[in-house]
């Protein structure tokens, strides 16, 4: 193997913090594709960062094609591909200006820019949209854009810092499918994700958590060592969420999930099988041994997750809806429609949610998930049509309806400033909690989430995972029989992930109805029905089995819920 | 394979500069502060700050109705700057005072007229001012007092009493003769516009650079120092020129303020002020990398420091001694002060000289600190 990239021992601290980097060692091999993954906050960027020599390190040692690459910039600059976060493009210019002046920084010039201007835009499929402004742009376009600008000058070395956030299956796909093409020339690449399933296609992956590396290897050894310990539990009767909590509690078992109609299980050891009878699965349940995943093999190196019990579902009491209420149209859209100007964002969508049912809301980026999201709680109004909740209409009496729900916004709209306490104050006065009731249930907040370590710290300075619980915490104070989640695990590790599922799990038992976007594939899989949005139609709704039955062909028998997502919207493409 | 080589290019520069302008003239709000606001802000300096008090309402409470009590009222009613409004009783004086109706008031008491003609120095006015605005109260007292002096000359000389003054004051305003203040102010704002643009305008743009991740992908490519430096100064350093040129014209077309001096002093003098204020804009925006953050640094080192200690609406020599020293440390003071003397004396080298050299040392103070602390690196 011929090293491109050898760390040894690397240090990154900032001032007055605990190690970004901490003895991280790794080598990465030459023209190879590796992933470095791991959630937000594990010190993926600052290695790029350090890779790229836009960071000196604290300590230890590092060499990009045997140069220092923080006091060797000069020479190594023209050699490695860089792409930030946020593709590093000018929105303001457009896609032809982008690549004009990113050639000239990279001293790419003549015939030789003229012959890779059209390589690259050939392949990016961006040749019809060159006078295009980049900031008008869909996320997958900006994304390959990002790419093209980053690839001029052919660099030898390719950092890709989460190229994939907040894009959709589609264009991550179609992403993997170029950088894997210019791969094959040799080049090295490094691509960051929190996504695991896409870091299974990488030739090799760093395992990334709390700024060191968990495990380097390839994604194929990774999840040798699962194999034998992922099992499935089919033909389940009953409740698959109450099923889940028992089997959680069995010594065998170190992870569940729901996946589809299925409960999917990793076990301790292999062949330690738990016990299905006191689990309740039913007479015909069954235990399959299933494929390993990546994720599988991240969450048994961090320890496994272990919560099977929530204490918010404890602490909560059974939801009960008026007797006179429909108690299946908890949530109702009745060809509900939004148009901004000519565009139409949401185009007559109906559907109903029962009561404790967790729906899924899944599209492509700017397909109208979002819009549809928001009437749905009432921060947009309807162009057309009814958004209405338990009943009541948003747009007559939206304050009425809104006491009854709670919301998550994206990247948990919490006050950076306010402590932990403050803002537990601060959202459960809004909701009109007050005096002995207000205390009490903050109390009870702190308790639930373990929250009180971190009581007088600033909301901005706190973990991801404590953030998510505070979130958390802050949407469901007031007791709201429904839950509007927007994309509420992004960027949050796998194990707390779990534990945020495992309270929404058990807050949908106790019959709150619970709606969710979300980008994660798996994520899609816990949800009890999916309505899948695009070009602002509702384009399926059904189980994640049903979606995932449509598309089975003889190549495919046995779809993933991304295969189903990726095909669904293809098949609407072609209509 | 890069033919760029790893020195200076020229090409790179150019490259970025086409970039920034690109951005400049499609983002409505650099067109907006660069054009639109200095020439209103040129307008709400020269027509609403306005330092004239040109017709001041003034109270007369007359308690004589005699000869010499008349002979003074129309002396009065005469002067250009005094509208006289008479009032019957102390009451109502006391109530048009308080409601600000009057800004000042003169009371002849009702032995007036026989004291002038005994005329042994004991006929006296009272003069009232409302100390609420002290320029104003300043200029009612000096106006009253000037009319009441004429008069009581005039009236003495005929009694033949040598109440006779020896000096005889004539005001004359040089270089500003009708003194207006419009004529005063406007050249000084144009260093206000150029703060604006210079360091308020510079800092945000390098700022949102940051937060959109524009620079971290600028600093991974083989970009040199000195060409990232050099692609901020030169299209805001052209785009402040143009502003203060459009103020020129906008000064001396429209509102009508003379320009004594030559065009290429104050390009030059210009220059150095922009200098100075690119500089701190730089710096700022290096620092903070955060829009917000950057704006609220401008205002707080830039544009407060340059609105009251550049000597532009408040004069540098009434302020106490502490504020003046600090105000040598603002580049504002010597550009409004050598834009005052071009536009209305013309050129007078000492000046001009000594407020350059100020410039110039400034400049390289702040340009000194940008270049120390801007990095091809996010460290």
């Amino acid at each position: 193997m011929i090293t491109a990239i050898e760390v040894k021992s690397l240090q990154k601290r900032f001032p007055g913090q605990s190690p970004a980097l901490d003895q991280i060692s790794v080598n990465i091999a030459h023209g190879s594709i590796t992933g470095l993954v791991g959630p937000d906050g594990a010190g993926k960027t600052t290695l790029l960062r350090l890779m790229a020599g836009l960071l000196e390190p604290t300590k230890g040692y590092i060499k990009v094609l045997g140069m220092d690459p923080f006091l060797q910039c000069d020479d190594l600059r023209a050699d490695i591909g860089y792409m930030p976060q946020k593709f590093g493009l000018y929105e303001d210019l457009s896609v032809i200006e982008n690549l004009n002046l990113y050639a000239d920084l990279r001293n790419v010039l003549d015939s030789e820019r003229q012959r890779l201007f059209r390589r690259l835009l050939t392949f990016t499929d961006l040749t019809k949209f060159t006078k295009r402004y980049a900031g008008k742009l869909s996320g997958g376009m900006k994304q390959k854009l990002g790419l093209a600008c980053t690839l001029l000058g052919t660099p030898k070395i390719l950092l890709l810092d989460e190229p994939g956030v907040g894009v959709d299956p589609i264009s991550r796909r179609e992403l993997w499918r170029m950088v894997r093409e210019l791969a094959g020339g040799g080049m090295t690449v490094l691509w960051s994700t929190s996504y695991l399933d896409e870091a299974e296609l990488c030739d090799s992956v760093c395992l990334m958590n709390q700024g060191r590396i968990v495990a380097d290897d390839t994604p194929q050894s990774l999840k040798s060592t699962m194999r034998g310990r992922c099992l499935h539990i089919t033909n389940i009767q009953g409740n698959r969420r109450n099923l889940l909590k028992q089997a959680l509690r069995a010594p065998e078992v170190i992870d569940g999930v729901i996946q589809g109609a299925n409960v999917r299980l990793v076990t301790a050891a292999v062949g330690a099988y738990p016990d299905l009878g006191p689990v309740g699965a039913g007479p015909t349940a069954r235990l399959v041994e299933v494929e390993p995943r990546l994720e599988d093999a991240f969450i048994s190196l961090l320890g496994g997750s272990s919560s099977a019990e929530s204490a918010l579902a404890a602490v909560i009491p059974e939801v009960e809806l008026p007797p006179d209420m429909n108690q299946d149209a908890v949530i109702e859209a009745k060809q509900l429609t939004k148009r901004f100007g000519k565009f139409t964002a949401t185009d007559s969508v109906n559907f109903r949610v029962k009561k404790g049912e967790i729906f899924g809301l899944l599209g492509p980026n700017g397909a109208g998930k979002s819009t549809t999201f928001k009437m749905e709680c009432g921060l947009l109004k309807p162009t057309n049509g009814q958004a209405l909740v338990m009943g009541i209409d948003l747009k007559e009496s939206p304050s009425k309806a809104r006491q009854r729900l709670g919301y998550m916004a994206q990247k948990f709209s919490l006050y950076r400033q306010l402590t932990v306490e403050k803002n537990l104050a601060f959202f459960s006065g809004i909701y009109g909690l007050t005096g002995e009731r207000q205390k009490h249930k903050i109390q009870q907040m702190l308790d639930v989430f373990s929250l009180h370590p971190y009581l007088e710290m600033p909301s901005a300075d706190l973990p991801l995972g404590i953030k998510q619980r505070l979130a958390l915490a802050c949407a469901v104070m007031h007791g709201p029989e429904l839950l509007f989640l927007d994309e509420p695990t992004s960027g949050v590790d796998p194990v707390a992930r779990r534990e945020f599922w495992t309270h929404i799990n058990g807050l949908a038992n106790k019959g709150v109805t619970v709606m969710v976007t979300t980008h994660f594939m798996d994520e899609a899989e816990y949800c009890d029905r999916i309505a899948l949005v695009y070009r602002g139609k509702l384009i399926a709704l059904g189980t994640p089995d049903d979606l995932k039955r449509k598309v089975i062909t003889k190549e495919n028998p046995n779809p993933t819920m991304e295969d189903a997502f990726i095909k669904l919207v293809r098949e609407a493409d072609d209509e | 394979m890069n033919s760029g080589g790893s020195g200076f290019s020229l090409r790179r520069l150019r490259a970025l500069n086409k970039k920034e302008f690109l951005q400049i003239v499609r983002d409505p709000s650099s067109i907006l502060i660069a054009f639109i606001l200095p020439v209103v802000m040129l307008f709400f300096i020269g027509y609403a700050i306005n330092l004239d008090t040109s017709r001041v309402r003034v109270g007369l409470l007359a308690l004589d109705g005699g000869e010499k009590a008349k002979s003074f009222i129309s002396a009065l009613q005469a002067s250009p700057v005094i509208d006289l409004y008479p009032i019957l009783s102390q009451e109502s004086l006391l109530r048009e005072m308080a409601q600000k109706k009057l800004r000042g008031a003169v009371v002849l008491q009702n032995d007036f007229s026989a004291k002038v003609i005994i005329g042994q120095g004991g006929a006296a006015i009272q003069v009232i001012a409302d100390g609420g605005e002290p320029n104003t109260a300043n200029f009612v007292q000096a106006y009253i007092m000037g009319i009441w002096q004429n008069w009581s000359l005039a009236h003495s000389q005929e009694n033949a009493i040598k109440t006779t003054r020896p000096i005889d004051i004539h005001t004359r305003a040089w270089f500003n003769p009708s003194a207006i203040s419009r004529n005063f102010l406007i050249p000084g704002s144009i260093a206000i516009v150029l703060t604006v643009i210079g360091a308020m305008l510079t800092s945000m743009v390098v700022a949102r650079e940051w937060e959109r991740g524009t620079m971290e992908a600028l600093l991974s490519t083989p970009i040199k120092k000195l060409e990232l430096l050099l692609s901020k100064i030169i299209p805001y350093y052209t785009l402040g020129m143009a502003a203060m040129f459009l103020c020129l014209i906008v000064a001396t077309t429209i509102m009508d303020v003379p320009f004594r001096g030559s065009i290429l002093i104050l390009c030059v003098i210009s220059t150095l002020f922009l200098g100075c204020v690119l500089g701190m804009g730089l710096l700022i925006s290096t620092v903070t990398r955060n829009q917000f953050n950057a704006a609220s640094a401008t205002l707080l080192i830039g544009f407060l420091p340059a609105m009251i200690l550049g000597g532009i609406v408040f004069e540098i020599a009434s302020m106490p001694l502490i504020l003046r020293f600090i105000s040598r440390l603002f580049p504002t003071r010597y550009y409004a002060n050598s834009l005052q003397t071009i536009f209305q004396t013309g050129f007078v080298p000492e000046l001009i000289w000594t407020n350059a050299f100020f410039l110039i040392i400034l400049m390289f103070f702040w340009f000194g600190i940008t270049a120390k602390k801007t990095k091809r690196n996010l460290e």
